[in-house]
């Protein structure tokens, strides 16, 4: 899809600007415009659809469908509906409450809450630019897994009492949204991309030109004694490095591909990358208006203990 | 005419109030705007997604940061 590109830039670098392809300088430049361009478009074109699609699903109606569900239906459907529904962090309160008071059960809502966040348009949009659909794939598939067991472990928990704020059970006034004609739902989505691409713009191009060093200069060796290899300790070392990322996650993606060829394995680079979207700091912390610190621990905890199984599992598997 | 601004403390919540007041100045109407950060409040709305925009009582737009003209479109 990108050679022509590809051809394009080399032809820029090796020919008019007479870079040889075997100086570092000349390959890292090649490297660095074809990639950020290439991640740029594809960013843009996912971030828009994804975003054209969640026109049709506002939050309130997912919480109306989940309403009444068998529990096992629920859990399945909240993970599900966390991929194409937005998440910023300040959006969980009002999310969480509204889920409690429409008596959707803890364990369903924490499905929810696990999913939307994990699957994020940026994290899946990096993803696929840079792994390419496969890895793409099963990343969303574990990423499912993990929020819908969580819910049923955290839901089978009895944990009720630990939500700080109990709105009033009574079902809340339902409004009708006008409808949205689709060239501005068309509209709307074009925005909000440019939006998300002036935020995290700098932070594609910081991380390409850190994976770039990694590629050129950083030996496997390295990499492969402390992040490779079948050490059991790589794993849980990925996920707990991955908490305090979150607010970066498209810096970090390119760094973590450089790292899967430099030795990394795959499993240990999908715990990473899990923990860095699902197990944030600032959404904990947010979270403390509402839920006890014992609930929250009890959530980071089995969602950390899914995530370092899936790394270990797919490592076993894959090697 | 009374305005409530439904907000988390999220960032776009703080500008939709600011382009509620310049819709409101822009255009001359008259009205009373109220910031309300109260989850009791807002839940009793049934609003999920902040900033909320609601006028006299009906709740007119959720999860979207209106500029001051959506905002002049949107009261009555």
């Amino acid at each position: 899809m990108f050679e022509w590109w590809h051809r394009l830039v080399s032809h820029f670098v090796f020919e008019t600007l007479g870079l040889s392809p075997e100086s570092a300088a000349g390959s890292a430049l090649d490297f660095f415009l074809y990639d950020t361009v290439k991640i740029l478009v594809l960013l843009a074109v996912i971030i828009f659809l994804i975003t054209f699609v969640r026109s049709y699903f506002p939050t309130e109606k997912i919480r109306d469908w989940l309403e009444g569900k068998h529990p096992i239906v629920g859990h399945v459907a909240a993970a599900v509906f966390g991929i194409i529904t937005p998440f910023c962090s300040c959006s969980a309160i009002p999310l969480f409450l509204g889920f409690i008071q429409a008596r959707i059960p803890l364990g369903v809502t924490f499905s929810y809450l696990i999913s939307a966040p994990m699957n994020n348009e940026i994290a899946i949009a990096m993803l696929f630019s840079l792994f390419g659909w496969k890895v793409t794939a099963l990343y969303i598939g574990m990423g499912l897994l993990v929020a819908i067991v969580a819910g049923i472990v955290i839901g089978k928990m009895h944990l009720e009492d630990e939500v700080l704020i109990k709105p009033p059970p009574v079902k809340p006034p339902h409004f009708e949204e006008a409808p949205i004609p689709v060239k501005e739902r068309l509209k709307e989505a074009w925005d909000y991309t440019l939006d998300l691409l002036k935020k995290v713009g700098l932070y594609v191009l910081a991380g390409v030109g850190v994976g770039a060093f990694i590629h050129g200069y950083v030996p496997s060796e390295l990499i492969v004694k402390y992040a490779g290899g079948d050490a059991w300790y790589a794993v849980p070392l990925a996920t707990i490095l991955g908490v305090p990322m979150y607010s970066s996650a498209a810096g970090i993606m390119p760094m973590i591909e450089a790292l899967t060829q430099k030795g990394m394995l795959m499993g240990t680079a999908l715990s990473l990358m899990m923990a860095i979207t699902a197990l944030s700091l600032p959404e904990a912390m947010i979270l403390k208006k509402i839920l006890s610190v014992k609930l929250i621990a009890i959530f980071f905890g089995v969602v950390a203990v899914g995530i370092m199984l899936t790394g270990w599992v797919f490592n076993a598997v894959l090697s | 005419m009374k305005i409530e601004i439904l907000e988390s403390g999220c960032v776009s919540c703080r500008s939709l109030e600011h382009n509620v007041r310049e819709a409101l100045a822009k255009s001359g109407k008259e009205a009373d705007v109220e910031v309300v950060e109260d989850l009791q409040r807002i839940m009793a709305y049934g609003v999920m997604r902040t900033p909320g925009l609601v006028v006299d009582g009906q709740v007119l737009s959720v999860g979207k940061n209106l500029t001051p003209d959506e905002v002049l479109e949107l009261l009555p």
